[in-house]
């Protein structure tokens, strides 16, 4: 398992790649988020990620190793970027390697569901107006409930 | 072990109290996050500001996400911020 947080940008391709050398990996989920131009209606110039050292790291091991207990997962690879970020670029990877697409599927989504509401990183948008803090959605908890709702029917 | 508690604050928590970090004794029958968070309000200004209780407000004891109820003891690392907005 491969947890980074950095400043610098990354390939991708190239972390896509070296998950999938183990011979019994069958499928690679990734998932990518990149800074949008806009945002509740405003026009973002840049952004500037800020997280917690140290618990970040932790956060996001808790969060994999969640994954696995409820998946086949046989490499995971999560990046996040910090610092100062403009439209276009990359923030996030999150890459799962199983034997079968499903559970590729299925972790990838849950760590980035859990990732959005359980790790420390707070994004401040720089606009036209000025400097705002991005406020928390709703539909990110909603969407890190319903595995909670999954789990306790898969009883 | 040190009678002290390390504080820590994030994003706009610490822009409004205008530190990152600091030390202090844990006063008595501070035992609590909600406790210790009411007690630093009471500081008043901008620290009843950012932590006013009815502020949506995260909370971590020694790097764990924590419920308002969680313990908080001499040495522990604590930390104050916003619902986190990553990824």
């Amino acid at each position: 398992m491969k947890i980074l947080v950095q400043r610098e940008d990354f390939d991708p391709g190239a972390e896509i790649t070296a998950l999938a050398r183990d011979a019994a990996v069958g499928a690679v989920a990734s998932f990518v988020g990149l800074v949008r131009d806009e945002n509740d209606g405003a026009h973002v110039g840049a952004m500037t990620l800020e997280h917690y050292p140290g618990m970040t790291e932790k956060a996001i091991g808790a969060i994999v190793e969640e994954a696995k207990r409820r998946w086949e997962v046989r490499g995971c690879t999560v990046i996040h970027r910090v610092g100062q970020l403009k439209p276009g670029d990359r923030i996030v990877l999150v890459a799962v390697a199983s034997g079968h697409r499903h559970d590729a599927f299925a972790a990838c989504e849950f760590i980035m569901d859990y990732l959005k509401t359980r790790a420390p990183f707070w994004k401040k948008e720089q606009t036209a107006e000025g400097e705002r803090w991005v406020e928390a959605r709703a539909s990110d908890d909603v969407a890190a409930a319903r595995w909670q709702e999954a789990a306790r029917k898969a009883g | 072990m040190t009678a002290r508690v390390r504080i820590l604050y994030f994003a706009s928590v610490r822009e409004k109290v205008g530190r990152d970090a600091e030390e202090i004794e844990l006063p008595d029958g501070v035992g609590t996050l909600a406790a210790l968070r009411a007690h630093l309000a009471g500081r008043g200004g901008a620290w009843a500001e950012a932590l006013a209780g009815e502020r949506a407000l995260r909370a971590a004891v020694n790097q764990e996400m924590a419920a308002p109820t969680a313990a908080v003891r001499p040495g522990d690392e604590v930390a104050f911020f916003p619902p986190v907005t990553g990824g």
